[in-house]
Parts: C-alpha cells; sequence; structure tokens
C-alpha cells in the first residue's frame, strides 16, 4: 500500500472520528452515559469498558524537542467493551512536526483481559497489543527500551520509511482503596524483527475531588473531577537492562468526567533526566455510547 | 496492499469476536443465585449511610449514570440485564449488594464498579433499597 493512499485512510478516519464526537454532542443518544474514567494516558488501571459500550477518544500530545522542530502526536481509539472482563482496541495514529510535515503513522490494536472474577486486593489485567507503526510515531503511548528524546530528531521523510511492527504485553496490577486507584504497569515489548524484548514500566495514582455524590445533576461538583499523577519510562532491554540511558516522566493530571458521557483529560508532563523531552502537553476527549454492541448487534440481526 | 487486506480481516475478526462474545456469555441460570454467594462477613456490613437523607438522592443521580442504561428504568429491568425491584434484590442484605457493586459478576456481565467510592457505592444501595419491590421481573439477563 502507498503511503499517499495510507495518509488518505488516516485522514479519513480522523474526520470520521471528528464528525462522529461533533454529532454525539447534538444527538438525542447523547443521554447520561457512566464515564468514570481516570487521568492517566500512559498507565492503565484494571477498570475495563463496561460490556457493550463504545469508547471515542482523540487524544494530543504536543511536544518539545531540543536540537528540532517541535511536533504534535495525536491518535484516535475506539475502545469496545467486548465482556465485562474483556476490552478491545483499535488506534490510528499521526503526527505533525512542525515545518516538516503531517503524516499518517501506523495502527495499534490491543486487548485487555481480566483473568480474576471478583475484585482482590490487587487486581491484575493481562494487555496484549500489536502495532505496525513506522519509527515517525510520536505518540509516546509508553516508553520502553532506551527510548531517548534525541530518536525524535530524525526527519519525517526517513523516519516514516522504517517500519516496526511490535507486540507488546503488559502486566496490569491496580487496586481501588478508599476512593484513591494505584496502578502498576510493567511492559515488555518485542520488535517482529531481529530486535531483543525491551522493557518499560508506569505508575499511577489517582482520586477524586469527592467520595461522595451530589444529591443532584451536575456538571461542576467534585465528584465528577479527578486528580492524579503518573510516573514511566523505559527499562532498557535484554542486554541492558535498568533505568539508565531512557527517558523518565513524570505527569500530574486531571479528568473531567460529565455526567453526559464526555471525558476531558489534561496532563502536563515534565522529563526527569537528560534523554527525556523536556516538557510535553498532552490532552484528549472521548465520548462513550452506552449500549453500542446492541445497537451494532440489531443492524445485523434484524431486531432491536 | 497486504497492509489493508491485514487490517480490513483483523478489523473485522476483532468486531466478530467481541459482538459474539456477548452472546457467548449468555447467564444460564438466576442471576439472583450470585446476591446468595456473597460472604457472610460482607452480607453482615452496615450501609454507613443508612441515616443520610440525601443518601437515596444521590444514588438515583448515580444510578442514572451509571446503572440504568442495562438496568432499565426506576430498575425494572433492561436487556441486558435483570430487575432490582425483585423480593430477591429487596430483601437481600445491603452488605451483599454493596458486595456485588464492587466486585460485579464479570462472567454474567455485571462490570465491576470498585472504581466508585465506596460512599457511591454506598448511595447506590440506598437508593436501590428505596426502591421497593414492584411485581415481576426479568429474572435472568437477556442479551441482544
Amino acid at each position: 500500500m502507498r503511503l499517499s493512499e495510507l495518509n488518505w485512510l488516516f485522514l479519513l478516519s480522523l474526520r470520521f472520528s471528528y464528525v462522529l464526537l461533533t454529532l454525539l454532542t447534538f444527538s438525542p443518544m447523547a443521554r447520561p452515559a457512566r464515564a468514570q474514567e481516570n487521568p492517566y494516558i500512559v498507565a492503565y488501571d484494571h477498570n475495563l469498558e463496561e460490556p457493550g459500550s463504545l469508547e471515542i477518544e482523540y487524544f494530543s500530545t504536543l511536544g518539545t524537542q531540543r536540537g528540532g522542530p517541535n511536533y504534535h502526536a495525536f491518535w484516535s481509539e475506539f475502545e469496545y467493551g467486548a465482556t465485562a472482563w474483556w476490552t478491545t482496541e483499535f488506534y490510528l495514529d499521526g503526527q505533525t512536526t512542525f515545518g516538516e510535515s503531517t503524516i499518517f503513522t501506523g495502527y495499534r490494536l490491543e486487548n485487555r483481559v481480566r483473568p480474576l472474577k471478583d475484585e482482590h486486593f490487587i487486581n491484575p489485567v493481562l494487555y496484549v497489543e500489536f502495532e505496525n507503526v513506522n519509527e515517525a510515531d510520536k505518540i509516546m503511548k509508553e516508553v520502553e527500551g532506551h527510548d531517548v528524546e534525541s530518536d525524535y530528531l530524525v526527519p519525517n521523510g526517513v523516519a516514516r520509511q522504517e517500519k516496526a511492527r511490535e507486540l507488546e504485553f503488559k502486566l496490569i496490577l491496580s487496586r481501588n482503596y478508599k476512593g484513591w486507584n494505584f496502578t502498576q504497569n510493567t511492559i515488555a515489548a518485542k520488535n517482529l524483527s531481529n530486535h531483543p524484548w525491551e522493557f518499560g514500566y508506569a505508575l499511577g495514582a489517582s482520586r477524586p475531588l469527592a467520595l461522595k455524590g451530589a444529591a443532584h445533576r451536575c456538571n461542576f461538583c467534585g465528584q465528577h473531577f479527578i486528580a492524579g499523577v503518573e510516573m514511566y519510562g523505559g527499562l532498557g532491554d535484554r542486554y541492558s537492562f535498568g533505568l539508565h540511558d531512557t527517558s523518565h516522566y513524570l505527569a500530574p493530571g486531571l479528568a473531567w468526567n460529565l455526567p453526559s458521557g464526555w471525558t476531558f483529560r489534561v496532563e502536563p508532563t515534565f522529563g526527569l533526566n537528560d534523554q527525556s523531552h523536556r516538557f510535553l502537553l498532552r490532552w484528549g476527549v472521548s465520548y462513550e455510547i452506552p449500549g453500542f454492541g446492541r445497537m451494532a448487534g440489531s443492524l445485523f440481526k434484524g431486531r432491536e | 496492499m497486504r497492509i489493508t487486506t491485514f487490517l480490513a480481516i483483523s478489523f473485522l475478526a476483532f468486531a466478530t469476536l467481541a459482538l459474539r462474545a456477548q452472546d457467548a456469555s449468555k447467564p444460564k441460570e438466576s442471576v439472583y443465585t450470585e446476591l446468595e454467594k456473597v460472604p457472610d462477613k460482607n452480607k453482615r456490613m452496615k450501609n454507613p449511610l443508612a441515616n443520610d437523607p440525601d443518601a437515596a438522592a444521590a444514588g438515583r443521580v448515580l444510578f442514572e449514570e451509571h446503572c440504568e442504561e442495562c438496568h432499565g428504568k426506576a430498575g425494572m429491568g433492561g436487556r441486558k440485564a435483570p430487575s432490582l425491584r425483585t423480593e430477591e434484590v429487596q430483601n437481600a442484605a445491603p452488605g451483599a449488594i454493596f458486595w456485588i457493586l464492587a466486585n460485579g459478576v464479570v462472567r454474567k456481565r455485571m462490570p465491576v464498579w470498585s472504581k466508585l467510592p465506596d460512599p457511591q457505592r454506598w448511595q447506590l444501595v440506598s437508593f436501590i433499597k428505596s426502591m421497593g419491590a414492584a411485581g415481576t421481573g426479568s429474572d435472568t439477563a437477556k442479551t441482544p
């Protein structure tokens, strides 16, 4: 497939998600839904998508770059709750490097499975992702191996030529306790070409501003705001494991979960060492469609 | 066109699997038996908001946001989840309902609601118990 076709496909999908998000704002489908999302952009917790619900998400990362042009990386995410224990997602990634170009950088398929049926002291979730991106991808959905800021200096025209087909596994260990969520992700990734296993981590903690629900419907009540912080970075590869020669980030964040099903997230991100970007501004907007599976199913089964 | 074909096949396969998974998880027994399986120590838990005059009202708002989609308006049951107005639920210990909210019944499509803080789950319990019994409901969750 030619790159121009991929760009066309990506831009079409991105426009589709914009149009869908706009239509949903004014649609009768915009009824009370159940958004209750944590502010994390990189870390995952054990709270899966509700069964039958589809969440359409758009995220942006504005990245500063020493020694080169800044960039804006963005992705669309379609997250579907197949069952109460299985969530599947599809991503489309792209980026604009200022003064260079805007390009489609690839797609990702992701699955999260909750192996234990009840809530435990610590709740594991298994994560498997296949990604087919090129080296110009800058969304930083995770940091792994020896990812460093200077990797992003390669011009788009060169970086997009190199493919990165990768399998990524995560062990997500998370707990909800007295209103808090604590989560820890261990990442292991394998480029399907001849590259060593790479590792990474993400840690997160968050809490709603109010634990009790308000007795009336409101958009600005404390219960709808969840503040948190996440920290993530690389752990090297199988030949050189550790915290050295890789990047690490600290990111305080805030999520605003509106009763209408919309969620807004913002997360200023700070690099913690010389290998990291100094500053990233990350934000996202998402809308949850409850009962999407039923609606889609009725299209094929010929009944409501 | 190999990438396009792979992308299309992958997407269709995942969509089919995901949609079929809903049918595969059809419950075979009464969903209310889950209330009986709640550990005794959890059943004995008291609702700390039992005397809070606003608890049921706050629970109603939470119910509309998180539960109504499946359990239907006024908890009368929907296509995906059973009625909460049956004797089984209304006579259940508050602690048992709280435990079900915290743990879900994930094999029967009831999500885990531990992401709601404890006070909000107790508010939901207050509202559910305030609804009272209302005759027949759907005994088992129907899938689309």
